[in-house]
């Protein structure tokens, strides 16, 4: 039995289409990373994986159980960190795990838990007064009360800055390692890229690309390319002198080679050489992660990595 | 399975947390205490100066002595009363209140005739008890009667010269005793009240709702352990009122069992309440408009600081509607008034409207989206 089989996974806002029919399965071990703009329906795929969202249509099976009709079951066995976690104010880490203890009645170290998510410095001070590095690590410090073998972490660095997001990278990297399966949404590539074993890419709804960020690089990407700084007139040679495809990007002043073969650079620099024209800075390239999520997100990210017109849907959707 | 671990685990961790924090522990219990001082103070507390007081001699005199007149004019040499006269002819109850008075001194017709003749005769005093200046009067009154039984009658007589009191429209209570669960009901309603109308629309907020889903805890255990804090809260804040109450003003209460079940459905009820309004409202704004609405008629109007005797005929009636009315009448029942078959109503309407709000936020409120 997989931890997680999604198949033809459906929710639907009136219109609106939050998740529109998709399908994945995740391995026991695996960490898998949902990407994608914000209201591309990560969030809404990962509560229903949780048992918070009721679906509309497709099938659902999270530890061979139906996370809607038996939740109560699910949640025993797993762990969660929803998104923006919050907790009691007046509460302290320390004390918060062992209020999850109780309930989970299980025994537990807090102070083991609390090292495990590096936060054994803060065990005292209330949640209020906590960093949002810190909130999130008692976050992470909760969802691991119950010994769960899944986890779904849901946006669990967004906000938070580049040093704190790397420590709480290096927690995760942790709970790898100790086998736990895991799911994590993101709107960040390199934090997918870092954790992940595999990646799927949603955009409105629908999972437009998966597997490990190499094969998808490989299938949505370029490929290899020939990047020489020159002028219009150069391409135009280098396209009457060789069999090669070749493109200008006129703001930049780049003569762009797709490489099918190797030997095709030598060619278009044989050629470039015999134009006698003036040209500079050569350099072979390959699309990046960003690239390929670029080409298949419909909406570039901002620098936060949000989505302008993405994000009003997301409010829509949650209302 | 409701599970008593459960409830105890959320009930520390929520009470914990409330005590540290000063802001909801000042309003909880020490709000109400200071209300009681301020009011208490306001009126029952020691009035400096001269009272103001009318008199009516109905003495005819015997003898060639009118005794009245000497004893009237003896209390006005005093330093705490000022008389003023009232024509004998005049009826004198109907005269206070048209007046607006409740202090007043009566003098009867054979006052002179009796004390001369060795016979038992009182002077009527009247008061009203929820006003600090009737116990001034009374005590001038009886001192200067002391002095007139000494003086002027033989040595070995008993006093012939009593005190007989009388009220213009008001119960023989104080309003320290009336106020004091008056305030009591009034911590019962807000504490609870505001407290759960905070936290249900912050929590659905800030999805920490959502979040407890994911644990074990149910809905019902979690309103279970809120409602437990709020009962061990008010037991705590009637225990503090009440002894503000008796040394500080003197109060007269009865303490008895049947208090209980006005502690306990009360903070039952209105933590529920709260509950069911932060739940059906959308945001925390919303939620606190809402509250206000539900909450602030019930601060006032529903026997709190004023008893509901004193208020117009129709909004008697509307008190009657507010679910506060049956704690404050119940609490007025059994402390003030010692009157447990009424309090039983009370005890009653009381349970099953708790019931009725408990079961409906249950159901209403939700942890999970659909």
């Amino acid at each position: 039995m997989l931890p997680i089989e999604v198949t033809s996974l459906k929710k639907y806002y009136g219109d609106l289409k939050a998740v529109d029919g998709i399908s994945f399965t995740v391995k026991q071990g695996e960490v898998f990373g949902l990407l994608g703009p914000n209201g591309a329906g990560k969030t809404t795929t990962i509560e229903m994986m949780e048992g918070l969202r009721e679906r509309d249509g497709g099938d659902l099976k999270i530890l061979g159980l139906d996370p809607w009709k038996n939740g109560y079951e699910l949640h025993k066995k797993i762990g969660v960190i929803p998104q923006e976690f919050t907790f009691f104010e007046k509460t302290t880490p320390r004390e918060a795990i062992n209020y999850y203890a109780n309930l989970f009645n299980v025994k537990v170290d807090a102070d083991e838990i609390l090292k495990m998510v590096m936060l054994e410095d803060m065990a005292k001070h209330h949640f209020d007064s906590l960093s949002g590095g810190q909130k999130q690590k008692t976050g992470l410090a909760l969802s691991l009360v119950n010994s769960p073998e899944l986890l779904f972490l849901d946006e669990p660095t967004t906000g938070l800055d580049p040093n704190a997001r790397r420590a709480i990278w290096e927690v995760i990297r942790g709970l790898k390692a100790r086998g736990k399966t895991i799911i994590l949404t993101t709107h960040y590539l390199d934090e997918a890229q870092q954790l992940s074993d595999r990646v799927a890419i949603m955009d409105h709804g629908k999972i437009v690309a998966m597997g490990t960020t190499d094969e998808i690089i490989q299938q949505h990407g370029s490929g290899e390319r020939l990047e020489i700084h020159g002028t219009q007139q150069l391409a135009d040679y280098i396209k009457a002198n060789t069999e090669l495809q070749v493109d200008y990007n006129k703001s930049r002043g780049e003569i762009i080679i797709p490489l099918h073969k190797k030997i095709d650079a030598l060619a278009a620099l044989a050629a470039a050489e015999q134009s006698g024209m003036d040209w500079g800075h050569i350099q072979t390239l390959q699309d990046s992660l960003d690239d390929v999520f670029v080409k298949l997100v419909s909406e570039p990210l901002d620098e936060q990595g949000e989505a302008e017109s993405e994000g009003k849907a997301d409010k829509k959707r949650r209302r | 399975m409701v599970s008593g671990k459960r409830i105890y685990a959320d009930f520390k961790v929520f009470s914990v947390g409330y005590l540290r924090n000063k802001f909801g522990l000042f309003f909880g219990l020490i709000f109400p205490v200071i209300l009681i001082l301020i009011f208490g103070a306001i009126f029952s507390g020691g009035t400096t100066g001269t009272v103001n007081v009318y008199t009516q001699n109905q003495d005819t005199g015997a003898l060639g002595q009118n005794i009245g007149d000497n004893f009237l004019s003896a209390l006005n040499e005093s330093t705490t009363i000022r008389v003023i006269t009232v024509n004998a002819s005049e009826n004198f109850a109907d005269y206070l209140a048209a007046h607006s008075a409740s202090d007043g001194i009566v003098i009867p017709q054979n006052f002179s005739t009796d004390y001369l003749t060795g016979h038992q005769v009182n002077i009527t005093v009247y008061g009203n008890p929820a006003s600090s200046t009737s116990g001034i009067v009374t005590g001038t009154v009886g001192g200067y009667i002391n002095y007139f039984n000494l003086n002027y009658y033989q040595r070995n007589a008993t006093a012939i010269i009593g005190i007989k009191s009388a009220t213009v429209n008001t119960q023989q209570t104080t309003y320290v005793d009336f106020l004091i669960p008056g305030l009591i009901g009034f911590s019962i309603l807000t504490s609870p009240m505001f407290s759960l109308v905070n936290i249900s629309s912050e929590y659905k907020k800030n999805k920490l709702f959502k979040q407890l889903s994911l644990t074990p805890l149910t809905k019902m255990e979690w309103l279970t352990s809120k409602v437990m804090w709020y009962i061990v809260l008010t037991i705590a804040g009637f225990l503090l009122m009440v002894g503000v109450g008796i040394f500080a003003f003197g109060a007269h209460v009865t303490l008895s069992l049947w208090l209980l079940p006005f502690l306990v459905l009360g903070p039952m009820l209105f933590a529920a309440l709260g509950m069911l309004v932060g739940t059906v409202t959308k945001n925390p704004e919303t939620a606190g408009v809402i509250g206000n609405i539900v909450t602030f008629p019930m601060m006032f109007l529903a026997g709190t600081f004023f008893p509901i005797s004193s208020m117009p005929d129709y909004l008697q009636m509307f008190a009657h509607v507010l679910p506060l009315f049956y704690v404050t009448e119940g609490l007025n029942n059994v402390m003030v008034y010692n009157n447990i078959p009424n309090a039983l109503i009370d005890i009653a309407v009381l349970a099953v409207i708790t019931v009725v709000i408990f079961a409906l936020a249950v159901k209403l409120f939700k942890w999970r989206e659909d």
